[in-house]
């Protein structure tokens, strides 16, 4: 069966059962790398996306859910040579051992980010608990996303300074 | 609403023309001076704290990143937000200058220690029924905790209920006085799980209905309740799990928050049994075999018939995940179609065996959020997941709530009530969507 | 990726036997040779593989290709390589091309394993640079007929003053790279450093941030085809029957390989790989396996068993009374590795050659074992490192590998990828062992230890492979391979005994290491091996006998650290928490731990403070400072990440973390069954400070602060509550029940 999704503001037709989870259509058909394989239960947060504004588990998400949506995934926030406020303040802090479970931490942080522009310790750390890392980078990781709050209101601020000019 | 509470203020005003502002007056008792934690018998303190597990005080006097008994769990109510307070034996902001007596009254009339009463959030209309020892022995336990200075916020009640005298003239209606006492014809095991589920357990709180004013109504006891957006299912007859209660069954979800013939715990009870597991065991088996009783089912019927549920339930259990997809037609593309939602979202853990062999959970025909009349627990399990207290081992269920469109969770809920219970459909699972969406918690 | 994907054989293989240039260099004390020299010991795993051009190869064009044998596991290495080299090359760091293990192309450096990397291969990537260095110099002295002295190595040529200048290109040609290296190097001096000690960006990280193809997950080559393996729910279960028609007919499916007890379902897409594999599940019977130990009696139950038992330290008379005198004994469970990504692998068989993509850390051994698994010569298979999720030691990254080269033998030219379910690499990894310490000692009048007498019971905590039957894949085929027999690690680094001697001055002293060989539940390498426990054990009863003296903690340490460097260390932990200044607030309590990682790696202490909730058992860590010597440091940032890391995940293990099991199987299957540390239970901040040794010899820092973390913790339990909790983890339902007692 074929359904439409939109993925990261493209448009993709997919030829495959409704129920398959969108993790393995973003890896299998569409070779995007970045959601993981981690656990397939929902426990760890590897295979997080985003649909619409809610970060949620690829690997339990079936596709037939996802007509009219819009799915973002890592790869749609930037490039190593244009990365997003978050992926930037990820190289900045080396918020990063093996990496495997960077793209779910980062794509749950910018849903909270795209929430609360000034969120707390607390408030990072709790919206963050679904989400496991074994390397042990979990505080670096809360100062990328402290540190990508900062520097997106930095540049909010300056946009508009800009634009008062 | 506004006309029933219109009327207690009412009655407030005429009763304050006579003795209630009397009846209603309590004095300030005297600070109790500072006593070390030796000063307790190691044996009345661990009594305690089996009694504070059983009353499971911690849920709500409890403050986020702040130890037990701190304080500042809002307690949500129909009538506004109460802030359970800080019972550490601080001197400043807990109850450091509680005397046991001032203890005792809290918890038999709801006064507090400088004579101010009380809200009926805290259960008192249940702790009245506990005995001068227990209360002594759960105040023994608290004065031996960690002092923590911690302010808790004020209630945010309406008019008139933020006027403290409505905590009197809601006693003067509903508050009865006297220790409980157990029907003696009963076993002594009854007798005992009786009186704590009864006292310090208060599972009536959430598990009957309760009128207008808060009160629960005594003639539909354990008929099912509502506790913060969670239906408390009915205990009594009325039970909408299709395993009747046994002794053994309400302990292993009591004790351990699962049965093979119920499932996990989830919601505000999880919380309860968190706690439990803290209480003297034969206490818990006591009140087990008090709420088995409580459906009127004889124990060998029930026995049977639960074993009898587990066999229907697997009967309808989804194929392993693969063998069979969609399962019950209609158009997927739409993403409406449940069956399609449930072999996607939900069957790599519901499914009927192979592959996941220690945490899968059990049949969803045998679930009291699938059976019941209401869809709330359904839904609530799907918008939020089930998940373990911090640390611990437990299921976990993810959180579906952004995953899936609301027209989505409809679908899905509806068509597992119809897949897995035999039931009648649910006619009004999106109006009940939208009241959990909106917060109404009633 | 299409079809030849495989990466070409380096130059130095090619030239393998081919014969080599003898050059002459003015600026080098030694003349070079053809052969190593027979007297001093080369630097690092030079003296292993001591062809420069094995570790350095520059093209015609000045490409710089770098070659190592270790393995990026996350733990930054490939970007402290790249530091080293391009130091002592003079280059930019992004001149560096690395290559890391590849049993094609690289040098065989064994595992990746035991904080040997910037020990092993950084010495030995940073010598034969300055050597490569050196020749070019050389060269372009001999070419411009000047003296070397006055000639200028940096960006990739060599300058003269006169404005001249060749590049490394130029001058590299032929087999100029071919020669040994010497035993001493020209090493840039420490305050001439520009990328050692400098906190280079990991060079991996923008790759991971942004979703590109880093892992061995993430390949996917033309023709491709994913397989799952069906295991059983038990230990040595042997496969009674199998129907496989029905996952044979799902949509998707290719094929069922089977040989003996191994069956896998090979399918187009991974998810009908997944369906499949369920399928097959459910048409599967299995005989039983062996019993299991009861869990509950799993320490009398090992140290029952026969052990060979050696004295690994014994001065003195250990049985000295003294003025006082204590003993305990101290638990720690079997523990998983729990990498977050289960283990994957890709392979083809492709013209009688089998090449494995495998995130294993020893490529060359884990090649050994397939080629004598599938009865092939060695050098019919190749096994090329490509990232996995985090490791931390032995988990089932090999098996996978050997999974993936036996599916792809039975399907010659498809790319064959495998990944573990969930529940399998939770429920097969070889865990880390449990173990049992006992330890007494006494006091002198003064307060100072006089006695100490420690006894270690451990399994093995090595089952890599070794022989083919350390694959699991191995044990269940229809001609199945046995495990090779366990053995201890020798000291001086030690496997169960690893850290059992203490590094304390004490008169008096005796450690008995007590292996045990049989094996009930599968173990092999965990993170630190026996040192996470001999650490807790020693730094534990270290607090105790201060206790016992009426000492302060780290005054005790200091009163019995005589090495210059770990006294330094000790000191910069405390005085960065501030442990003499201030008292802990009420409810808190403080704990200090300190440790050598193996006796001879890097030193790392640590200070913290934690406190307990009664009720709910939680264990709320607060404030943790760590100091830590490892010799030079490439990369200040990189060894913070790393003690960081560690700092989390030992709070992690020694908080939470315990296999289970019943009489039958493993019962911690996932992250439900087996949870570990999530955000909100974090350490409120953990801040790192590095005692730099300029020039001082680079000292593995991967597996320093376990040990120490899970003391520390234990020993601000202890003063936060009044009560020592000598069994692992400190477990809410442990804490629970000690305290209400």
């Amino acid at each position: 069966m074929t359904i439409v999704l939109t993925i990261n503001s493209e448009r993709h037709q997919i030829d495959a059962d409704p129920s398959t989870p969108l993790l393995y259509v973003l890896r299998d058909n569409l070779k995007l790398n970045a959601a993981k394989f981690g656990c397939g239960l929902g426990q760890c947060g590897a295979c997080t996306v985003l649909v619409d504004r809610e970060p949620v588990f690829s690997c339990l998400t079936p596709i037939s859910v996802l007509d009219g949506r819009r799915v973002r995934t890592l790869e749609g926030l930037g490039i190593a040579d244009k990365p997003s406020p978050l992926q930037a303040a990820f190289i900045k802090e080396q918020a990063a051992q093996c990496g495997y479970c960077i793209p779910g931490m980062i794509m749950r942080a910018q849903a909270l980010l795209e929430k609360n522009a000034s969120p707390t310790q607390a408030e990072i750390r709790d919206h963050m608990q679904t989400n496991l890392c074994r390397c042990g980078t979990q505080m670096r990781i809360l100062r990328a996303i402290d540190r990508a709050a900062k520097d997106m209101k930095t540049a909010d601020a300056g946009t508009t300074t800009g634009a008062a000019r | 609403m506004l006309r029933r509470i219109l009327i207690v203020v009412l009655a407030i005003v005429v009763l304050a023309g006579g003795g209630f502002l009397a009846w209603a007056w309590h004095d300030e008792l005297p600070a109790e001076p500072r006593r070390d934690a030796s000063a307790y018998d190691p044996a009345v303190v661990a009594k305690g704290a089996s009694l504070a597990a059983i009353g499971s005080c911690a849920v709500c006097h409890l403050a986020k990143n702040s130890p037990s008994f701190a304080g500042g769990y809002p307690v949500e109510t129909p009538f506004g937000v109460i802030y359970g307070s800080n019972i550490t034996p601080d001197r400043d902001t807990g109850i450091g200058t509680w005397s046991p007596a001032a203890f005792r009254r809290a918890m038999h009339d709801g006064v507090d220690r400088e004579g101010h009463h009380l809200y009926p959030a805290f259960p008192y209309d249940h702790f009245t029924g506990a005995t001068d020892t227990d209360l002594d022995a759960v105040y023994a336990y608290l004065m031996t905790r960690e002092p923590v200075r911690h302010d808790v916020p004020a209630p945010q009640l309406t008019f008139p209920l933020n006027i403290r005298l409505a905590a009197a003239a809601w006693k003067l209606l509903f508050l009865r006085h006297g220790e409980f006492v157990p029907d003696k014809s009963q076993s002594p095991e009854w007798q005992r799980g009786a009186y704590l589920a009864e006292t310090f357990g208060h599972c009536s709180a959430c598990h009957s209905p309760r009128n207008a004013l808060g009160a629960e109504k005594r003639d539909e006891k354990y008929a099912g309740g509502i506790a913060e957006g969670w239906i408390g299912p009915a205990l009594n007859a009325a039970s909408p799990a299709p395993a009747p209660w046994t002794a053994e069954s309400a302990f292993n979800y009591l004790r351990r928050g699962f049965d093979r013939a119920h499932g996990h715990v989830a919601g505000p009870m999880q919380e309860v049994v968190e706690h439990l597991r803290q209480a003297n065991e034969g206490d818990v088996r006591a009140m087990a075999t008090y709420i088995a009783s409580l459906n009127g089912v004889a124990a060998p019927d029930a026995a049977a018939k639960a074993e009898q549920a587990v066999k229907n339930a697997t009967s309808r259990q989804w194929p392993i995940p693969g063998r069979e997809t969609t399962g019950s037609g209609g158009s997927s593309t739409t993403g409406l179609d449940g069956a399609a939602i449930f072999a996607g979202a939900c069957a790599t853990c519901h499914h009927d065996g192979g592959r996941l062999p220690i945490s899968r959970p059990v049949a969803l025909g045998l679930s009291s959020a699938v059976n019941g009349a209401d869809p709330r627990n359904l839904l609530q399990i799907v918008l939020g997941g089930i998940h373990p207290a911090p640390n611990e081992r437990g299921a976990i269920m993810p959180a579906f709530s952004g995953t899936l469109t609301d027209p989505q969770i409809v679908a899905l809920a509806d068509y597992v009530r119809e897949h897995f219970s035999g039931k009648p459909k649910w006619n009004d699972t999106g109006t009940a969507l939208e009241a959990i969406r909106r917060g109404k918690n009633s | 990726m299409t079809k030849p994907f495989i990466p070409p054989l380096s130059r130095r293989a090619l030239l393998a036997g081919g014969g080599a240039v003898i050059v002459s260099f003015a600026l080098m004390r030694h003349g070079l040779a053809q052969e190593a020299p027979a007297g001093p010991k080369l630097p690092g795993d030079l003296s292993k593989t001591p062809m420069l051009d094995a570790w350095i190869g520059i093209d015609a064009q000045g490409k710089i290709t770098v070659f190592t044998g270790k393995a990026e596991l996350g733990q930054g290495v490939k970007t402290a390589f790249i530091q080293c080299a391009a130091e002592e090359l003079a280059v930019q760091p992004s001149a560096i091309n690395l290559i890391t293990a590849d049993t094609g192309r690289t040098p065989d450096e064994g595992y990746t394993a035991g904080s040997h990397s910037m020990q092993d291969s950084g010495t030995a990537i940073r010598n034969a640079a300055a050597q490569v260095r050196d020749i070019m110099l050389s060269l372009a002295a001999a070419k411009l007929s000047i003296d070397a002295g006055t000639l200028d190595a940096r960006d990739g040529k060599v300058s003269a003053k006169d404005g001249r200048s060749l590049g490394y290109g130029e001058l590299a040609s032929g087999q100029a790279l071919h020669v040994a290296a010497q035993p001493t190097s020209r090493l840039t001096p420490p305050d001439k450093l520009k990328v050692i000690g400098s906190n280079l960006p990991r060079v991996d990280i923008p790759g991971k941030v942004t979703g590109a193809p880093m892992y061995v997950q993430d390949m996917r080559p033309d023709g491709m085809l994913h397989a799952r393996v069906l295991r059983p729910a038990n230990y040595g279960a042997r496969l009674a029957s199998l129907s496989a028609d029905a996952a044979r007919g799902m949509p998707g499916v290719v094929n069922i390989v089977q040989d003996g007890s191994f069956v896998a379902v090979v399918a187009r897409g991974e998810f009908e790989a997944i369906n499949a594999l369920n399928v097959l599940s459910q048409n599967a019977q299995w005989s039983d396996g062996p019993q299991l130990p009861e869990q509950a009696k799993i320490y009398s139950t090992l140290t029952a068993l026969p052990s060979q038992d050696k004295t690994i330290l014994d001065k003195g008379d250990p049985a000295q009374p003294g003025v006082k005198r204590l003993k305990a004994t101290y638990l720690r469970p079997y523990q998983s590795h729990g990498s977050i990504g289960p283990s994957c692998a890709l392979a083809i068989w492709q013209d009688d050659m089998m090449t494995v993509w495998t995130h294993s850390q020893g490529v060359y051994p884990l090649r050994n074992a397939i080629a004598k698994m599938l009865s092939l010569p060695s050098d019919k298979v190749r096994c090329i490192h490509a990232e996995g999720s985090g490791c931390y030691g032995h988990n089932a990254a090999d098996d996978v590998a050997g999974d993936a080269a036996l599916i792809a033998r039975a399907m010659p030219g498809t790319p064959i990828r495998v990944q573990w379910m969930r529940e399998d690499e939770h429920g097969w990894e070889p865990f880390g062992p449990a173990m049992q310490t006992q330890v007494e000692a006494s006091i002198d009048g003064q307060g100072k230890l006089l006695a100490w007498q420690y006894d270690v019971w451990s399994n093995t905590h090595s089952m890599r492979p070794g022989g083919p039957g350390n694959l699991l894949a191995a044990q269940y085929l229809a001609q199945p391979f046995q495990p090779d027999p366990p053995m201890p690690i020798p000291q001086p680094e030690g496997g169960g005994d690893r850290n059992a001697i203490p590094l304390y001055a004490i008169p008096n002293a005796r450690v008995v290491s007590r292996f045990i060989p049989q094996m009930p539940i599968r173990v092999s390498a965990l993170r630190g091996l026996g040192a996470y426990h001999n650490i807790f054990t020693t730094e534990s009863f270290m607090d105790e006998m201060a206790d016992a003296a009426g000492a302060d903690p780290v005054a005790f340490r200091l009163a019995h650290l005589e090495d210059e460097r770990a006294r330094a260390v000790v000191s910069r932990a405390a005085d960065a928490f501030g442990w003499t200044k201030d008292k802990p607030a009420a409810g808190w309590g403080r704990g200090f731990a300190f440790a050598r990682y193996k006796n001879l790696a890097a030193y790392c202490a640590i200070a913290l403070e934690l406190r307990a909730d009664r009720t709910t058992g939680n264990i709320e860590l607060g404030r943790v400072v760590a100091a830590v010597d490892s010799g030079q440091a490439v990369n200040p940032d990189g060894i913070r990440n790393q003690i960081e890391g560690a700092i989390v995940q030992s709070s992690s293990w020694t908080i939470l973390e315990e296999v289970t099991f019943d009489r039958t199987s493993i019962t911690s299957r996932d992250w439900s069954s087996y949870p570990i540390l999530r955000f909100p239970s974090l350490p409120q901040s953990v801040e790192v400070h590095i005692v730099n040794r300029p020039n001082a010899p680079f000292l593995g820092t991967g597996e320093a602060a376990q040990g120490p973390m899970s003391a520390a913790i234990g020993n601000a339990f202890a003063r936060a509550t009044g009560t020592r909790i000598r069994q692992l983890p400190l477990s809410p339902q442990r804490v629970r029940a000690t305290l209400a007692t």
